[in-house]
């Protein structure tokens, strides 16, 4: 673990250690030290004065270079443990006496004397002093050598005190480190472990406790205002999103309404389907039977009785007959009519320009004997269900040629325009026409604007073209006028 | 000519007047028996419970559709479910041209359909070319022998 990952806890307790550690480190440094350059000094000087002592004591030895009584005024010197040798030495630097006597000396006494002063050297402290009589008459020299073993005692005492202090102070700044660390610590444990709660449980009604007036404190204080706020704002968020359960609990009961509605019109719808269904069916039955009896009997009667029929009696029969099969053609043309209401849709592309370019052949292979000039643009498509939208074109072009029938130089067109972004498909004739005041009726089932002497028809072709644009939601309108044409304009 | 017999399932009785006048128009002189509903054309086909052996089995059957009881499709589907009829020549002649018989008709297996006209005179003439091709021209089935 980094220290940076340690508790805020550990981190208090080592920086109060690290800081009491390194004062009370520095303090022991300054005091062991003292002691040892004390001590030094203290022996440097006492080192001096017994040196000063001796050489005093010494002149009359030197004078007489009274060898025996030198050795005998160093033997002294045995009395001090602390010194380790010493020596005499004459007026021309010879040694006179050194301590210990004896050759073992002489690793321990310089040949010659160095200059006057003590100073400390290969852990010793050796001192040369004068041997003079009287102010100026210089005799000798006398050197001693101590061992420092004082200072060493001195300083491994002091390094064991200060060890030992040391050591209690820190076992001590510990134990205070840990008590007091909490003053700080615990308001930001505190606080820690708040946000925890509220992070991890949502709990917004935790409150972080405060422990005094300090920054942490004002820390405390701005973490729980803006624990208020996020209540008060968690709870107006379920307030809205109440309101907005309740609303699209509302909306959702409206459109099941509504759904509920859609669906009983959508079996209504398909009721009346059905219903429409079964009539055009039984129509398409049993509508044309009895047509069937009046029209086959009129003409047993044409054929078995003509002789005594008559011309007058003849003529009626034969209207019986073009009555009777007139009603059949309407009635196919209302079953159609309803088979467009009826017809599923498939939506596909469709080719117009090529499905008008067909029907146009059957109309021409029909009538050979009629030259209407058919001008279809090619490249007209269309989406919607083939089927119907070739009932549409076939029904709208064959209106093109029979009212063009009274045209020296007959022409129909189709066509289509771009207007307000919508496709507009135009079929256009220079035919008979019709009056404007009667546009509204064009499309109505029955309605004729001709007379069925004029243009035979039966009133159904347009009503079925409005239902299947219809049924593909477009619109179709008409524009003419009386011996100038018309043009029926169509949208898909 | 085919000298067999032909059956016509006719309900309206205008109808069978003027199919047979148009037959016999054209000296179609072959035996018309006339099952005024479905149940009389398949107890002549397959005889009943009780007492009638079948028919002879006809040249071909004229089968109006919308009838009483037992409908024309039913009378299709029972002759197409049974061996002895199963090749029988069947030709749908009806008055209605709704495509769903139409589709329906062919699916059941028929061999022809024909919407009777109103004109008459055109009804006659699909009357004969009728007789003509199926009795004349068009060569069925051996009857499969035995039951």
């Amino acid at each position: 673990m980094s220290i940076r990952d340690w508790p805020i806890k550990r981190k208090l307790t080592a920086i109060l250690l690290l800081i009491s550690g390194l004062v009370l480190l520095l303090t022991s440094a300054a005091f062991v030290t003292y002691e040892v350059v004390t001590l030094r000094q203290t022996i440097q000087e006492h080192l001096a004065t017994r040196s000063r002592i001796l050489a005093a004591n010494s002149t009359a030895a030197l004078a007489f270079a009274n060898e025996a009584d030198a050795t005998e005024l160093l033997a002294a010197l045995q009395y001090d443990p602390h010194m380790v040798a010493a020596a005499l030495y004459d007026q021309n630097g010879r040694v006179l006496a050194t301590y210990p006597a004896a050759a073992a000396a002489a690793d321990l006494v310089p040949a010659a004397p160095e200059p006057d002063g003590s100073r400390f050297e290969r852990g010793r402290l050796v001192a040369f002093t004068p041997v003079a009589q009287g102010e100026n008459q210089r005799l000798g020299t006398l050197y001693i050598a101590s061992d420092t073993r004082a200072v060493s005692d001195a300083l491994r005492l002091s390094g064991i005190i200060a060890i030992v202090v040391l050591a209690i102070a820190m076992l001590a700044a510990y134990a205070l480190a840990a008590a007091l660390q909490g003053w700080i610590s615990e308001p930001i444990l505190a606080l820690a472990n708040t946000a925890t709660a509220v992070a991890t449980r949502q709990d917004y009604f935790a409150r972080a406790p405060k422990f005094g007036e300090d920054e942490l404190g004002q820390l405390a204080d701005a973490f729980n205002q803006m624990l208020g706020r996020l209540e008060e704002q968690k709870q107006e968020l379920q307030q809205h999103a109440t309101r907005l359960e309740q609303r699209v609990a509302e909306r959702t009961e409206e459109l099941e309404h509504r759904n509920e509605a859609l669906r009983r019109n959508a079996a209504e719808l398909l009721a009346a389907n059905t219903e429409l269904d079964a009539f055009a069916y039984s129509v398409s039955h049993d509508l044309r039977a009895p047509l069937r009896s009046i029209d086959g009997f009129s003409q047993v009667l044409l054929e078995d009785y003509a002789g005594q029929l008559g011309d007058a009696g003849r003529d009626s029969l034969q209207r019986v007959r073009a009555a009777s099969q007139r009603m059949a053609t309407l009635i196919d043309d209302l079953l159609k009519l309803a088979r467009v209401t009826r017809a599923e849709m498939r939506t596909e592309r469709v080719d117009l320009s090529g499905m008008a370019r067909e029907i146009v052949r059957d109309i021409q292979r029909a009538t050979p004997e009629r030259a209407v000039e058919f001008a279809i643009a090619p490249g007209l498509e269309a989406h919607g269900d083939a089927r119907l939208l070739r009932v549409v074109l076939d029904n709208l072009l064959r209106n093109g040629w029979k009212y063009t029938g009274k045209q020296p130089q007959p022409r129909v067109e189709f066509t289509a325009q771009d207007e307000n972004g919508d496709r507009v498909f135009v079929i256009k004739d220079n035919g008979a026409g019709f009056d404007m005041r009667y546009a509204d009726k064009l499309f109505g089932v029955f309605q004729r604007l001709h007379s069925a002497a004029e243009f035979e028809g039966t009133g159904v072709g347009l009503a079925t073209v409005r239902r299947i644009i219809n049924r593909h939601g477009g619109r179709i309108w008409a524009e003419s006028a009386v011996d100038k044409g018309a043009s029926f304009y169509f949208t898909l | 000519m085919n000298p067999g017999k032909i059956l016509l399932v006719e309900d309206n009785p205008d109808d069978v007047t003027l199919t047979l006048r148009a037959l016999k128009s054209h000296n179609i002189t072959n035996e018309v028996i006339v099952a005024q509903d479905g149940v009389e054309a398949i107890d002549y086909l397959f005889g009943t419970k009780d007492h009638a052996a079948p028919g002879e089995l006809p040249a071909v059957v004229l089968l109006d559709l919308k009838l009483p009881k037992v409908n024309g499709m039913e009378v299709l589907q029972r002759i197409r479910a049974e061996d002895r009829t199963r090749l029988l020549p069947v030709v749908i002649l009806t008055s209605s041209d709704e495509e769903r018989d139409v589709i329906d008709g062919y699916k059941l297996g028929a061999n022809s359909y024909v919407r009777k006209p109103v004109d008459f005179v055109e009804f006659t003439k699909a009357a004969q070319q009728l007789g003509l091709y199926w009795l004349l021209m068009n060569r069925a089935a051996p009857s499969p022998r035995g039951p």
